[in-house]
């Protein structure tokens, strides 16, 4: 079981630009170097990060165009997990009502997105997601 | 901070191998799309994409992967993936890509069972 306190943290805001993703990636990749993560969970932990703030420029909406994304590096005493939230002030949606993507049905649809959250979700280890009329905050984890 | 992609095309005896250097997001899977619907045009019905110099995706670079995999089977052809890194392979798997388009591990694999056939 891995322990809450925050051992290190870094926050970046980033301007809801093209490729600002790859900016948090880069951070992402830093951070969980630091903590000696292995390059595979390193890789997916960049994956999740670039599809986080891909759904914030894509999906937010949101009248201040900036994400916030804070990475944290939990532990006892050495890193054990690394929390990353991402963070928009957009206008907000219902996970619930998000339904699964099927590869079945996006073959024959005209829309083919809308993986995000099923990538984020395979690939970390924890993914809570609050939204409402204030914005969306994706917070999601891995062990190291 | 542009992350562009350069796609290479090799053209082989009824099959054509697309190589891939950079980031695949929107622009990245528009420059696939372009050389696989060329390699269409030009008659070739399988095509296999390389990513070994593609170390990150996105979901919408994905979905226009899912567009070229669409074409594919509407003309009856064959799309295959081979030399993913282990996370994008996993994303694949996690969106079901494998279940349309065949991933190898290596090249010569994919080569030898890929080619009409085969």
């Amino acid at each position: 079981m891995a322990g809450d306190a925050v051992l290190r943290e870094v926050t970046l805001a980033l301007p809801m630009v093209p490729e600002m993703e790859i900016e948090a990636s880069k951070t992402a990749t830093a951070v969980a170097e630091s903590m000696k993560m292995s390059p595979d969970r390193i890789d997916e932990v960049r994956m999740a990060v670039v599809e986080a703030c891909i759904n914030a420029i894509e999906h937010s909406h949101a009248h201040e165009r900036e994400v916030r994304v804070t990475f944290e590096v939990l532990g006892e005493k050495d890193p054990e997990k690394l929390r990353i939230t991402v963070r928009d002030t957009g206008i907000g949606f219902v996970p619930e009502a998000m339904g699964e993507p099927r590869i079945e049905d996006k073959l024959k649809s005209q829309r083919k997105r809308g993986w995000g959250l099923k990538i984020i979700r395979g690939l970390m280890d924890e993914v809570e997601i609050h939204s409402g009329a204030e914005g969306t905050t994706v917070v999601m984890s891995k062990l190291r | 901070m542009t992350e562009s992609l350069n796609v290479t095309v090799d053209r082989r005896d009824g099959l054509a191998v697309i190589y891939t250097e950079g980031y695949i997001n929107n622009q990245g899977g528009e420059e696939i799309a372009k050389a696989s619907y060329k390699l269409l045009d030009e008659g070739y019905k399988v095509l296999l994409l390389n990513l070994a110099g593609t170390k990150i995706v996105n979901s919408i670079g994905i979905s226009i992967l899912i567009e070229i995999i669409e074409k594919m089977i509407e003309i009856d052809g064959k799309l295959g993936f081979c030399c993913l890194t282990p996370t994008i392979d996993k994303t694949f798997q996690i969106m079901g890509l494998a279940q349309y388009a065949p991933i190898f591990p290596d090249e010569t694999e994919a080569v030898a069972k890929m080619r009409p056939n085969a």
